[in-house]
């Protein structure tokens, strides 16, 4: 089986396809409630300079998440 | 929640809500939307009201409640917290799905940002399954205009099935086209027909075997079709909310509850559990959101907001971010200090200039010598202290955060410390609720309610005092100049002032880290939470009326808290200072008390009463301090810092004492409102005595030990 990437592999500048989210609890409800299911393009704009969370562009808004919650948010191949 | 005359001291502790009508035939309309869309600013276009305004998203975690007029009708508006959806997640997310749910509002205006409609619309379409008496208000059409974005409010409107009405909500004209929408809406004559949300085959067939029952049982009070679908969710702080708000009995329905279970069997079988089915809900609601703004929406510039991305790579990257963040916060104490030098000379002047005409007057009427004591040199000095070394400050510093704070700034903040936090197992939205303590401590901790979770917002409300307040700021600044700066003046000095200033506050941002993690480790055990921060747009801030706006709010504070806290504790200390016992006053012999363990300190008994006499407000512990001195000795002129310096140094102060004083300054008890917020918010004496005693314990250790090294070394 292929390795799964993430979001934590999109570089700034990069677009990615959200292909599937493992997140849970209320995590998964807000990451839903903003708009991110199956198929959302993001981009990566950049990171807080502390190098964590990362800011993503997601339907118009930019929002900051943080690596763990990243990790639970798969990607089609970039 | 902003810092406004009415978000802070003691105003704040209360928030519950009840509708107040002006009259019966008021309609309720209630103000929801996503947070950060520009509700507050729509409130109060519509209202006339001063609810503070502030570009992040929040601010409003409270509902307000506002009136305005139409030619036809009159509605009272609230103002409920912002949030993405109707599925509360959080405490003020709470809040506002419980008014638009069992509140029953005549009408929703869900207001919406023009530059980010499509999600949006996810809670308009919330909201409409709820109830169709919904207007949906484009706000910032300004902002999608100037990003080339062009929107079809009419396809959107047609394809809603609800009015959809744009607005510019700085604009006040711009708000017409919107109660002329909710006229129409609460008229009562025309019923809109709102779309209805397609849900997957299999979810609308579970509905349709409950609706009609919930219909049957229950009649029209919540919609059937959403309320069918909730049961099918279990949404469990929902299910408590409907419990109350039907009784318990609607529940304990047999035929209902065969009917439930029926269904979720059948879900079951086809492979959708509970989470499941809520993002197939979710799923849904994006995907309509989606189709409506197929075609209505398009985006004429690729790359629209260049230049926010431009910013955003000088506030918060590796190399700029934090240098950043430490220049404009030595700016802004830069200027506050450079610029409160000129009117607190002017005010004092003034103000005892007055005193004198007061002394005059009693001299005339030849009042007794005691009333004269107590009115003009207890009361109304500590008054005229208060007002001149504690407004100018507060007055300048105010707006120019609140610039920062409409700009966009404070998310970036947080955006920018959410790694150290995390480090301390917190939430980077501590910060945002910092920086809401620069102003107001009470407001600091009510703005806690952000934080989702409730061990890093306890951890939030236990360290917010460690950031000094509005009422400590001058306490610092005038110590700072008398003792390390100089009091001539002058640009350099003014620099070096905000400089050590910024120091200080690094120090306290420092002390809320280490206290954070280790309560973290101890107390308050736990793994950083799940979070996400949204960074909005930057705005243009409306410089002229944020400056006459809080310039007239922090005025008209700090007088009423002068009048209603400086003025009785004026009257204390000259009590104090002139009641005898045997051969000294009170004063001196509560000081003397007091005087070895604050000589420990590195302060003295004097210093110490004052703090503790400063708990209803920490703007007085100054002019108490003075107004000690002078009932001690001979000075009787004080009318500079300079002055102020000679009657410190006279009573012994030397650079040791000074520091010891902002050490205590900056880590002592909260004051009296923010322990009462404190109480509120976590309800429970046990965190409100503990938020009391960290940072007591903290600073009284500090204290001895700066003060012990520095004799040792001095």
């Amino acid at each position: 089986m292929n390795q799964q990437i993430c979001l934590n592999d999109v570089k700034p500048g990069q677009h990615a396809t959200v292909s599937a989210l493992q997140s849970t609890g209320s995590m998964r409800r807000r990451l839903l409630d903003i708009g991110l299911i199956e198929n959302t393009d993001v981009e990566c704009l950049g990171r807080s300079p502390g190098g964590d969370p990362t800011a993503f562009l997601i339907r118009g808004a930019v929002i900051a998440i943080r690596s763990e919650d990243c990790r639970n948010i798969l990607i089609h191949a970039l | 929640m902003g810092l406004t005359n009415s978000s802070m001291g003691i105003k704040a502790v209360d928030s519950g809500l009840i509708i107040q009508k002006q009259t019966p035939s008021d309609k309720v309309v209630a103000l929801a939307g996503n947070p950060n869309v520009g509700k507050s600013t729509v409130f109060n276009g519509l209202t006339g009201m001063n609810q503070h305004t502030g570009n992040w998203p929040g601010k409003t975690v409270t509902n307000a409640q506002g009136y305005c007029k139409t030619k036809k009708k009159s509605y009272v508006m609230v103002d409920i917290p912002g949030t993405y959806s109707l599925m509360a997640h959080s405490a003020e997310e709470e809040v506002a799905r419980n008014f638009v749910c069992f509140g029953e509002p005549d009408a929703v205006v869900v207001v919406c940002d023009a530059t980010c409609l499509e999600r949006n619309l996810n809670l308009v379409l919330q909201t409409i399954e709820i109830l169709p008496r919904v207007v949906v208000c484009v706000n910032l059409m300004d902002e999608a205009k100037r990003k080339n974005i062009r929107i079809d409010l009419s396809l959107i409107a047609k394809r809603l099935g609800v009015p959809v009405v744009g607005a510019v909500a700085r604009k006040k004209k711009s708000l017409s086209e919107l109660m002329g929408a909710l006229d129409h809406v609460t008229d009562g004559n025309s019923q809109p027909t709102p779309l209805s949300v397609h849900y997957p085959e299999i979810i609308e067939a579970a509905i349709s075997k409950i609706q009609p029952l919930v219909l049957q049982k229950f009649g029209g009070r919540l919609n059937s079709r959403w309320l069918s679908l909730k049961l099918l969710d279990q949404d469990e702080s929902l299910i408590r909310e409907i419990n109350a708000y039907l009784g318990e009995a609607f529940l304990q329905d047999k035929e209902l509850k065969d009917a439930i279970t029926q269904a979720k069997i059948q879900l079951t079988e086809q492979g959708i559990d509970v989470d499941r089915l809520k993002d197939l809900i979710v799923s849904a609601l994006v995907k309509n959101a989606e189709d409506i703004c197929r075609g209505a929406i398009t985006y004429e510039k690729h790359n629209y907001a260049a230049a926010d991305r431009r910013l955003d790579k000088i506030l918060t990257s590796k190399l700029t971010g934090y240098p950043v963040m430490l220049v404009l916060l030595a700016l802004v104490f830069w200027l506050t200090i450079t610029g409160a030098n000129y009117p607190s000379q002017l005010i004092s002047n003034g103000l005892f200039w007055v005193q004198d005409r007061l002394t005059d007057f009693f001299q005339y009427i030849h009042a007794p010598d005691w009333l004269h004591g107590m009115l003009v040199l207890g009361v109304y000095r500590v008054l005229a202290w208060v007002v001149s070394v504690m407004l100018p400050p507060m007055a300048i510093f105010f707006p120019l955060f609140t610039l920062l704070e409409d700009a966009g700034y404070l998310p970036r903040v947080a955006y920018n410390l959410d790694k150290p936090f995390k480090r301390c197992c917190a939430c980077g939205k501590q910060a945002l609720c910092m920086c809401m303590g620069f102003g107001c401590n009470a407001a600091g901790i009510i703005g806690c309610r952000i934080i989702d979770s409730p061990r890093e917002r306890l951890l939030a409300i236990l360290t917010n005092n460690f950031v000094p307040c509005n009422g400590r700021f001058p306490t610092l600044i005038a110590i700072l100049t008398m003792f390390f700066v100089g009091t001539a003046g002058g640009a350099y000095s003014s620099l070096l002032s905000a400089v050590l200033l910024t120091a200080v506050i690094v120090l306290g941002v420092g002390v809320t880290f280490a206290v954070t993690k280790l309560l973290s480790k101890t107390l308050l055990k736990g793994v950083p939470s799940s979070f996400t921060l949204e960074l909005p747009p930057y705005r243009k801030p409306q410089i002229g009326k944020v400056i006459v706006r809080s310039i007239l709010d922090r005025t008209l504070f700090v007088l009423g808290r002068a009048i209603s806290v400086a003025a009785p504790a004026g009257l204390v200390i000259w009590l104090m200072a002139n009641i005898m016992v045997g051969s000294s006053c009170v004063l001196n012999h509560c000081a003397a008390f007091l005087d070895p363990f604050a000589r420990l300190m590195g302060l003295d008994g004097v210093i110490l009463i004052a703090f503790i006499l400063g708990f209803p407000a920490n703007e007085i512990v100054i002019p108490i301090i003075i107004m000690a001195y002078m009932a001690q000795g001979s000075i009787l002129e004080l009318d500079s810092l300079a002055q102020m310096r000679e009657l410190f140094v006279a009573n012994g102060w030397t650079w040791v004492t000074a520091i010891s004083t902002m050490l205590f300054s900056l880590m002592h008890w909260p004051c009296s409102t923010t322990l009462l917020t404190i109480k509120k918010e976590t309800g429970s004496w046990k965190w409100t005595a503990l938020a009391a005693a960290i940072p007591t314990s903290i600073g009284i250790v500090s204290c001895i030990l700066f003060a012990t090294v520095a004799h040792l070394f001095g």
